[in-house]
């Protein structure tokens, strides 16, 4: 089975593996700056009232990311 | 940035930051660390200052300054913006990196939070990679134990070479031995090197190909490595404070340009590219924060989050997210408006007491009438107003309102928020500075610093003015309970005030959605720019703490404003209203002129001229009214909102009037120190102008459709 997709495809309570982060600029940055690099586990805890943005767990914190930035964060599921 | 006397009016404008060392000896100290780390409640502790602390990322937004003593050792803090790099991407990170690199401070205290180290070490490291001192300061050590996190500080500190403290930042005892181990640290040089991040191969020889150029112009105390580091990131910001701080253009040297080159070209070779080039250095940065933590933290339960994903199921869940949110605002003024309404009728009274014993001592003292007329009548009577109608529902908003923010609810309803910012293509961060707007406009200003895109930055500014700050919500507060319910102030009668305020704040945030829409789709043109946002744990809110602290600075600051806008306001206004020409007073003249447009917009001269003189402070616009009106005869005491009820009815208000007069109060003009602070924060004539048309002419537009239907 291909565990492959966007971080946006995760429910909530599925954890998974960033492999690539397909973006340049600020928001590349951004997510670096709040330990989001390769090989980083992240969970899914909850998502916005909408369904957007959604919320993530990364290395100990909550992070919020709007459902168009997290589509081109590349993850495999676990 | 929160809501303390510092932080709004006038002092919202940040001055910049200007270190004055009493004596040679005092030691810059400056507080770094993550957003939202407790940096401020250290601060506080430390220096016994108060800037405002909350649980929200992006609090403190510019500097500031504290001192304290330790040991016969003068010591100047300074508090910077939280931030998660030193690569600045926004205007407040910005703040912070240059007071690391060029603040010249000699040590730097970076704040960790104990419940997620690991991302905190990313900011040490590259403090120590600055080359200045550094000492680590783990805070939130409870919550930590709370939530079954454990920490070997000293295995950390010996990895780290570096002083670590643990500290619980309310704990007096934890501040006092962070402060010795920071007099002890700068007594003594650096013993042994820390340990620096190593990056890949191709990145070390390009460094080592710059940093021995470096060393010989020996950067004003910044690493030779870290400058070589911005050199190959290319940080052109960066490169030009350099130059600046150091006084002439040594980047320029031959040597030294080639070499870069070089370097440049070497990498390339290696197949990094500028772009990956800065992907390479944070990799290597948190993996070294990864391995430094590797059993240093010891997690004792998976599941340590447990309750704080309860909550936010509820307070974010698809089904009772937004109703929540609003039955909490809802709430917040119910509790304000019933509990205001009494200590405002004893502080009148008291209030009012003392300006009949002040005629009696001007009588006493045989003052002249006109001198009596305007300190008493004049100065005083609008500066008792001001504060007996003002001063309650403050005291009670303004802690309710801290306790939410303590709590860490405040990410949440930006949380909430964000996707309908999102489909106005503006930023779920815009709802903080409105939360900010409530308090007061400028600071709400001031505060969208924490939005990154210059585009969405703007969007907050131009809309803050549409969310009520302290100076109206009185004003809105006493309309309503005139004109829509009873006076008499039972039970039920809050809960409709209530509900029709909430009403009206909501009309507030839908014109702002609606402006932020209209906006981005014509001459703030743009897509809307990625967003992330640190949703805090919760934390038990430090009731007593919170209640004395936002009663006591909310307190100093009305009063210190009344003071200094309403007295001196009254003044001019008494004369305003009492040297005549022809038989009417100046005011009235005025009053008269503006009439017929006024009527337009269902309101009346005078109310309209009350608004014009108001500009200084929204505060003193009922007062005005009330002066004017009563200059045209009636002299009745105001000690209840009946009388003042009176006053306007006899003066031809009518429930349409009062509608107007609640509209007009939520959109109009903001006043001038929200509008020099939209000139400071913008830089530009043409948005300050823009920020004082739109809600103008909203206002009159809105009130002038509303008379034409109603009347």
């Amino acid at each position: 089975m291909d565990t492959r997709m966007g971080l946006h495809e995760l429910a909530v309570g599925q954890r998974a593996i960033v492999e690539t982060l397909h973006m340049t600029g600020g928001m590349r940055r951004r997510l670096l700056d709040i330990g989001l690099v390769e090989q980083t586990t992240v969970e899914c805890v909850g998502k916005a009232p909408s369904g957007d943005p959604i919320a993530f767990s990364v290395r100990g914190a909550v992070i919020a990311l709007r459902g168009e930035d997290c589509r081109r964060v590349e993850v495999r599921r676990l | 940035m929160g809501l303390t006397n510092r932080s709004v009016g006038t002092h919202a404008v940040d001055q910049g930051l200007c270190v004055q060392r009493t004596a040679d000896y005092d030691k810059v100290i400056a507080l770094a660390g993550n957003p939202n780390v407790g940096k401020s409640t250290v601060f506080n502790g430390l220096t016994g200052l108060h800037q405002h602390t909350g649980n929200w990322p992006g609090k403190t937004v510019s500097n500031a300054l504290g001192r304290c003593r330790y040991e016969e050792e003068g010591y100047i803090l300074v508090d910077i913006p939280g931030t998660y790099s030193l690569m600045a991407h926004s205007a407040e990170e910005e703040v912070a990196r240059n007071f690391i690199c060029f603040g010249e401070p000699d040590a730097i205290v970076v704040v960790c939070d104990a419940t997620c180290l690991e991302r905190n070490l990313n900011l040490v490291l590259q403090a120590v990679e600055t080359g200045r001192r550094v000492i680590v300061c783990v805070n939130l050590l409870d919550e930590a134990k709370r939530k079954g996190i454990e920490i070997d500080l000293s295995l950390l500190s010996e990895r780290l070479k570096l002083p670590v403290v643990g500290v619980v930042a309310r704990r007096k005892k934890d501040l006092r031995q962070l402060l010795s181990t920071l007099h002890e640290t700068l007594q003594t040089p650096p013993e042994e090197a820390s340990p620096l991040p190593v990056y890949p191969i191709a990145v070390e020889s390009a460094l080592a190909r710059l940093v021995p150029l470096l060393d010989r112009y020996r950067c004003g105390g910044l690493n030779s490595r870290f400058v070589a580091l911005k050199l190959l990131e290319q940080d052109d910001t960066l490169t030009a404070e350099i130059t600046r701080y150091l006084g002439r253009d040594w980047l320029q040297d031959d040597a030294l340009q080639a070499a870069l080159a070089d370097a440049l070209c070497d990498l390339k070779t290696a197949g990094i590219t500028p772009d990956t080039f800065k992907d390479q250095l944070v990799a290597t940065i948190v993996k070294t924060a990864e391995q430094l933590c590797r059993g240093v933290v010891t997690r004792r339960r998976s599941e340590y989050d447990t309750a704080d994903r309860r909550i936010d199921r509820l307070l974010t869940g698809r089904r009772f997210g937004y109703p929540l949110m609003l039955t909490l605002l809802a709430v917040v003024f119910w509790l304000t408006i019933s509990g205001a309404n009494i200590p405002s009728q004893w502080l009148s009274t008291a209030l009012f007491w003392v300006q009949d014993r002040l005629s009696d001592l001007f009588y006493l003292l045989g003052a002249p009438e006109w001198l009596h007329g305007a300190i008493v009548l004049g100065a005083y009577r609008v500066l008792a107003w001001v504060v007996s109608v003002m001063l309650p529902p403050m005291a009670i908003f303004f802690p309710l309102f801290t306790l939410l923010e303590d709590v860490g609810y405040l990410p949440r309803i930006a949380y909430n928020l964000d996707h309908v910012f999102l489909r106005c293509r503006a930023c779920g961060k815009q709802a903080l500075t409105m939360s900010m707007g409530f308090g007061c406009n400028a600071a709400g200003v001031v505060g969208a610093r924490i939005i990154d895109s210059p585009r969405e930055r703007l969007l907050a500014i131009l809309t803050n003015n549409f969310v009520p700050c302290n100076g109206r919500f009185p004003t809105l507060i006493a309309v309503l309970t005139m004109f829509f319910i009873g006076t008499a102030g039972n039970a039920l009668d809050s809960v409709l005030a209530a509900l029709l305020l909430t009403i009206l704040i909501v009309l507030g945030i839908l014109i702002t959605f609606g402006v932020t829409k209209l906006l981005s789709r014509t001459i703030l043109k743009g897509v809307p720019s990625s967003f992330t946002l640190e949703m805090p744990p919760y934390r038990k809110p430090q009731i007593g703490r919170v209640i004395v602290r936002s009663l006591f600075d909310r307190t100093l600051f009305v009063l210190g404003r009344a003071a200094a806008v309403a007295a001196p306001a009254g003044l001019l206004i008494w004369i305003l209203a009492n040297v005549t020409v022809g038989q009417i007073n100046l005011l009235q003249h005025c009053a008269t002129f503006l009439d017929p447009f006024a009527r337009l917009m269902g309101l009346d001269g005078v109310i309209l001229i009350a608004f014009i003189l108001g500009f200084p402070a929204n505060e003193i616009v009922v007062p005005i009214m009330i002066m004017t009106y009563m200059a045209q005869g009636s002299l009745t005491q105001l000690e209840n909102l009946g009388a003042m009820r009176e006053l306007f009815v006899s003066n031809g208000w009518t429930w349409q009037t009062a509608v107007s007069m609640l509209l007009f109060t939520l959109l109009h003009w903001p006043c001038s120190t929200t509008l020099m602070t939209v000139k400071k924060e913008t830089g530009s004539v043409k948005w300050t102008l823009l920020a004082f048309l739109l809600p103008t002419i909203i206002g009159i537009l809105g009130c002038m459709i509303f008379t034409a239907l109603f009347t």
